[in-house]
């Protein structure tokens, strides 16, 4: 089991004949992702990799059943692309695209409302089910078949959670970028949701940063529902306020967003923070050995 | 993107929005000559800085006649004004905004943000005017009062006019404020602005609703569709290496510390920092050299950091997905060769085409330090650098 997306999962590439996505498109065809069609305007009829290619969206779902798409689509047309698939009702959309206009994002999440897809992104490194499917960009070969969820607003330090994890024989069931931009599809709370009634998770690593009060809310939903043992980290301890760390949504305001506030939370509620990036992967060995879960996580 | 007072009171002032008349003073002369212009009994000259907290810091002075103000527009420019939002260095006086004086008859507070928790642009207003919002917050939360905008339909007359209500206005104001909130919402969509704070907005004695600030911040990702907003950027703001760095698209933030930092997405860029301050040393920059990278900008991105002059280490920490390790190893040692190596780079690569960036750098012949994982190599830069 996992969450998301399995090894039954269509896939669809949104922009899939630009550089970046072709690139993705040969690795993720590679570690086994069904991909099943791609879409570039104008381009309909031809084909990439193997993969048919359509002019829209709708006619890739008609001619495939494609359920899930990924877009890499450039930042100005993104949030179109975004629409289209919500609109051809695709149950999954992963966007990677990053520096897509906030307001666009505003635009998008009203429009999506009552509708029937979810949205994970934008400026995310997409979703993995360890053996199964890797949609996005994140390496295949870090990851391990395993019984750890994974939730992340960065997709570097993804990477570096999960990198830790696997090299400690501690494999994942799904790992899920839900991307550093202010306004996004899907939050920690919604991914937690999935890892805590997915019966082949025993355990959750989150990962924030500073910025925002998501980290916050997912702490109290934590204390009050999460039946799994959960290890966090924050990344931006040591970031200054006022600045944007990169992502836009990284930014401390108005003294509010802080890494210091954020652990704070997740301490209240019973989580267990890791002091620096490096011990992600250690300090989730401590928590699940404490609780008894440590044999059951080892991938043998 | 930030702007100066005067350029964001130009914005609101072609939406309709009311605001004084003024223009911007680079010399003494200059401040005299509009301030002539203007001829009204109070002139207000105010120090153009990036940065609040300007009145409090003195750099907003009120003339009775044009002595005046030639005496406190040499007084300001060239001062280094210090606010509680330029840190201690403070921020030169290089631009003045002559503006008329306003009889001020109560001031309120207007902020407009894209809120996270709700993905929609909010409206916040508050009787307490001219005070910090975020003390008004902590003491008196019940006296801030929203209005959350509905991006199909925007900013709509009824929910102007309910936080008019909700802010105390004048009856007999609701419908100038009213209108000056529907202007100031299509300013701050159309612009694609983050954040704009009008504090204080004013009443005035003959009866205005009055923007007397306005401080706006745009959208970093949306300024490719404003050329005009693009055009207001002034460069003397900011640092210099942050202007080179983002001339290639880099994500680069100078900090005071001795080690310099390149690193691959933001998360992982803030944690490397962190990890090096764990360790005991201080990073000298937040870098990230983003997703698509090409070897010419992983280049440029080490000439920036090798140009502070404080930086007496460098540490490289990658962890390839959309990023590819050979990319950033071909990038770092042309730069390298180019411009010469004269610190100490510690380097740990990790993810795609990871082997092929390994053995690029090993048969370089350029003496490179590599870590096996993060905690190793921010440990061999920290013991590097002492």
């Amino acid at each position: 089991m996992s969450v998301y997306i399995n090894k039954e999962t269509k896939v669809l590439v949104q922009g899939i004949t630009g550089s970046t996505a072709l690139f993705h498109t040969k690795q993720m065809l590679e570690y086994g992702t069904k991909i099943v069609a791609g879409v570039t305007p104008g381009k309909g009829g031809t084909a990439v990799e193997g993969v048919p290619v359509y002019n829209t969206v709708v006619d890739a779902v008609e001619a495939t059943g494609c359920n899930v798409s990924v877009i890499y689509v450039p930042a100005p047309f993104a949030a179109d692309a975004i629409l289209e698939a919500v609109d051809a009702e695709l149950d999954l959309v992963i966007c990677i695209t990053e520096y897509i206009p906030v307001i666009d994002m505003v635009k998008v999440k009203r429009y999506m409302e009552g509708k029937k897809t979810r949205l994970v992104g934008p400026n995310c490194p997409g979703v993995i089910t360890a053996d199964e499917c890797k949609i996005g960009i994140m390496p295949g070969y870090i990851h391990k078949k395993g019984h750890v969820g994974v939730v992340s607003r960065s997709g570097t330090l993804t990477y570096e959670a999960v990198h830790q994890l696997s090299q400690a024989g501690i494999g994942q069931t799904t790992a899920v970028g839900i991307g550093g931009d202010p306004v996004n599809g899907t939050n920690f709370i919604d991914v937690l949701k999935e890892f805590n009634e997915d019966p082949e998770t025993y355990g959750v690593v989150m990962i924030g940063e500073i910025g925002g009060t998501a980290e916050e809310e997912a702490a109290e939903w934590i204390k009050a529902n999460m039946t799994k043992p959960v290890v966090g980290f924050i990344g931006g301890q040591t970031a200054p306020p006022g600045k944007r760390m990169g992502h836009a949504g990284a930014i401390i305001s108005g003294g509010k967003g802080t890494a210091a506030e954020k652990i704070k939370a997740m301490n209240a509620a019973g989580i267990e923070v890791a002091e620096t990036p490096s011990v992600i992967g250690e300090t989730f060995i401590k928590v699940i050995k404490e609780k008894g879960l440590y044999e059951k996580c080892k991938t043998h | 993107m930030n702007i100066h007072e005067y350029q964001g009171k130009e914005i609101l002032r072609q939406y309709g929005v009311s605001v004084p008349n003024g223009r911007v003073a680079f010399s003494p002369e200059e401040a005299v000559k509009i301030a002539k212009e203007l001829s009204t009994d109070v002139v207000v000259v105010k120090a153009q800085i990036h940065a609040g907290g300007r009145g409090k810091a003195g750099g907003v002075k009120i003339a009775k006649n044009l002595d005046e103000v030639r005496s406190y527009s040499k007084e300001l420019l060239g001062k280094i004004l210090v606010t509680h939002q330029t840190g201690p260095e403070g921020k030169e006086v290089k631009r003045l905004y002559i503006e008329e004086g306003s009889d001020i008859k109560k001031e309120y507070y207007l902020g407009v943000v894209v809120d996270r928790a709700t993905s929609r642009v909010t409206f916040m207003g508050s009787e307490e005017g001219g005070m910090d919002i975020e003390e008004v917050a902590e003491a008196t939360p019940e006296k801030i009062f929203k209005e959350i905008v509905d991006p199909t339909i925007g900013m709509t007359g009824f929910q102007a006019r309910r936080l008019a209500f909700n802010m105390n206005i004048p009856n007999n104001l609701i419908n100038k404020a009213a209108s000056l909130m529907l202007g100031i919402y299509k300013a701050f969509t159309e612009k694609d602005a983050s954040i704009l704070e009008i504090n204080p907005l004013v009443v005035t004695g003959s009866g205005d609703v009055v923007a007397l600030d306005a401080k706006f911040n745009f959208d970093g990702n949306a300024l490719y569709r404003h050329k005009d907003i693009v055009e207001l950027r002034d460069f003397e703001e900011e640092d210099p290496k942050e202007i080179q760095a983002s001339k290639y698209d880099l994500n680069y933030i100078s900090l005071d510390g001795s080690i310099g930092c390149m690193v691959n997405g933001a998360g992982l860029a803030m944690a490397t920092m962190d990890t090096i301050s764990y360790y005991g040393g201080s990073p000298a920059n937040f870098l990230d050299v983003g997703g698509g990278a090409t070897a010419e900008k992983v280049t440029e991105a080490f000439k920036i950091i090798l140009s502070d002059a404080n930086v007496k280490g460098i540490f490289v920490n990658i962890f390839g997905g959309i990023m590819k390790c050979d990319v950033i190893a071909e990038g770092v040692i042309t730069a390298a060769k180019e411009v010469g190596l004269s610190v100490p780079l510690v380097v740990r690569l990790e993810g795609t085409n990871v082997e092929r960036g390994k053995s690029l750098l090993n048969e370089s012949g350029i003496n490179i330090i590599t870590a096996d994982s993060m905690a190793d190599g921010a440990q061999k830069i920290v013991e590097l650098v002492g």
